[in-house]
């Protein structure tokens, strides 16, 4: 296949695909540009001069409600959720390697987690909460919701990791005299830890992400999405755009340290493999 | 992703896998157990309160413990339900079948057209990387194209196309459907995409060797084997818009229902039992739809 010559088809595609990408990136480049727009611009172009005007905005408190106390709160909570989903998802990858006792049941349920619509899980957590009378926080409801969502993607990733797993390794460790501690320790965490980065970063940016889940399970202090979108009901300038170019620069951020948090441990990896 | 680079980080060495020595009995059972206290706390336990909810009395005020089936005699007999499940049903179709046909093409251009595995990996995270980032944000940017001053109007207008600028545009069923689509392809394109990559290539040389055109190569090689994906895909993608309230919301500006607006609307309004009802029925429809599927496809092997 490598040595044909490239087909109608695949010019077909190629601008399928590169339409694809300007449908996903366009609009978020919009208000990209539209966030610099001018002290008397509005929501949509042409641009009215060029300034930093919205993002100033955007750190004076009364403008746009709590964007700093909201968004420290959704990065904690993402934080949170990021070391839960990787420790969770690990141990239960690790077990669904034995058959157990319950395997099956517990499968089911982790799946059935990611078909129940969001509204439902924030509305039974939500009255969950309140009809056994405790308060609901962004720490303790909220928290729980994002889970519910983050730890069956990070359980889908583990369970790729070990099916393509080498046992091989874990193996020579114990033949070398490996306690079970030293051969996880040693081998099997620098040889997954690439895939254990992607799983963070999935825990992550969906918490940090989430609106459906956090609506009734977040208490009387919002999470950044809730933030923002209590704000598109209210603010008509391009302060939003800010917000939005703001947050989106941040997950880009993280996304990219991630990636390279990959990239690096993948060669470290590598290079362990060789040695 | 993880599995790119899991590929890359392994040799390929076929050993089959002996049985552990030297863990105790439970090991598997304490590695288990955090992910099992966590669902059953926020998922399970959930879900047996709405059920129990709904059975329950309310007035304006509170809720009451009793068990009454009102709540669901109200929400099945009244037109305004049928009508908003029809209408949420609607939506879900159109999106799904624009997904699957954006999603197949999309994932068959990465794994057929694209010839290096590099390439492949750039070109995948591309489309992921949107994913990574707010759904709301994700909304509000397509305001600049679709307003009533939009992009979208205003070169329509300088076109000279119309003369008068389009009021369909935001606010919306156009613009729900377009910003589901724009939400949810990629839940189309990754399990698709996965499936393709676990073709063997040689189907698709012996298939051609034995005088298959490259359509006939496509409906009966490629597609049959990319059932599971797309299985899987649609499972994401109908669950998704059969519970989205959101977007509805947001890209209607209000004038559309679906289900998951409707309780949102009780939620508001603190009529729990009432949207506890409501989630049931939802519940029930979705997990159907789910079996549905599962009995088209068997994605047994793909887990």
């Amino acid at each position: 296949m490598n040595t044909e010559r490239r087909g109608l088809g695949f010019w077909v595609l190629a601008a399928f695909f590169t339409l694809f990408v300007l449908f996903l990136y366009g609009p978020l480049t919009t208000i990209f540009i539209l966030s610099f727009q001018g002290p008397d611009g509005g929501l949509t172009f042409p641009m009215n001069g060029v300034s930093l005007r919205w993002f100033q905005n955007l750190f004076e408190t009364q403008a746009v409600g709590d964007f700093g106390g909201s968004f420290l709160r959704s990065l904690m909570l993402g934080l949170m959720v990021m070391a839960t989903t990787i420790v969770v998802a690990l141990l239960a990858g690790m077990a669904f390697r034995r058959p157990f006792w319950g395997a099956g049941p517990l499968f089911y349920t982790a799946i059935a987690s990611l078909i129940v619509p969001s509204i439902l899980v924030s509305l039974g957590i939500g009255l969950l909460f309140q009809v056994v009378g405790v308060r609901s926080a962004w720490y303790s409801s909220a928290f729980g919701a994002h889970l519910t969502w983050a730890l069956p993607f990070g359980l889908l990733i583990m369970f790729a990791v070990f099916n393509r797993f080498n046992p091989s390794y874990e193996e020579a460790a114990r033949d070398l005299g490996a306690t079970p501690w030293q051969s996880f320790r040693h081998v099997l965490l620098p040889l997954i830890l690439p895939s254990l980065i992607g799983v963070g970063l999935f825990g992550f940016t969906l918490s940090y992400d989430e609106f459906a889940r956090t609506l009734m399970t977040a208490g009387s202090f919002n999470t950044l999405p809730l933030e923002i979108y209590g704000m598109t009901t209210n603010v008509t300038t391009p302060v939003l755009y800010a917000l939005g170019t703001v947050t989106t620069g941040f997950s880009l951020l993280i996304i990219l340290l991630s990636l390279l948090g990959i990239y690096i441990s993948q060669r470290a990896a590598r290079r362990r493999a060789r040695a | 992703m993880s599995e790119a680079v899991a590929d890359a980080v392994l040799p390929a060495i076929d050993v089959p896998p002996r049985k552990r020595f030297s863990i105790g009995r439970y090991a598997s059972y304490l590695q288990a157990l955090p992910l099992a206290v966590i669902l059953g706390m926020f998922l399970v336990l959930p879900i047996l309160t709405i059920v129990m909810v709904s059975f329950w009395d309310y007035d304006s005020v509170q809720i009451y413990p009793d068990f009454i089936l009102l709540n669901y005699e109200e929400t099945l007999g009244s037109w305004v339900t049928w009508q908003t499940y029809l209408n949420t049903l609607r939506y879900t179709a159109i999106v799904w079948a624009l997904t699957l046909v954006i999603g197949f093409w999309i994932a068959y251009f990465l794994a057929f057209h694209v010839r290096t595995a590099t390439m492949q990996m750039v070109l995948f995270l591309i489309c992921t990387v949107p994913f990574l980032t707010s759904n709301i944000i994700r909304m509000i940017s397509w305001i600049p194209f679709l307003g009533r001053n939009g992009l979208i109007n205003q070169s329509l207008m300088n076109m000279g196309l119309v003369d008068r600028p389009l009021e369909f545009l935001l606010f919306s069923d156009f613009a729900v459907v377009l910003a589901m689509v724009h939400l949810y392809s990629l839940f189309m394109v990754t399990p698709i995409f996965n499936t393709l990559m676990r073709i063997d290539r040689s189907l698709i040389e012996a298939a051609r060797d034995a005088g298959a055109n490259s359509w006939q190569i496509l409906t009966n090689v490629i597609i049959p084997l990319a059932k599971p994906g797309i299985a899987i895909g649609s499972i994401f993608v109908v669950t998704l818009c059969m519970g989205d309230f959101i977007t509805v919301r947001f890209m209607s500006g209000g004038q559309s229902a679906s289900v998951g607006l409707m309780i949102a609307n009780q939620i508001s309004v603190l009529q729990y039992p009432a949207a506890a009802a409501n989630a049931v029925i939802l519940l029930a429809v979705v997990l159907l739809m789910v079996a549905c599927i599962l009995r088209v496809v068997n994605i047994r092997k793909e887990l």
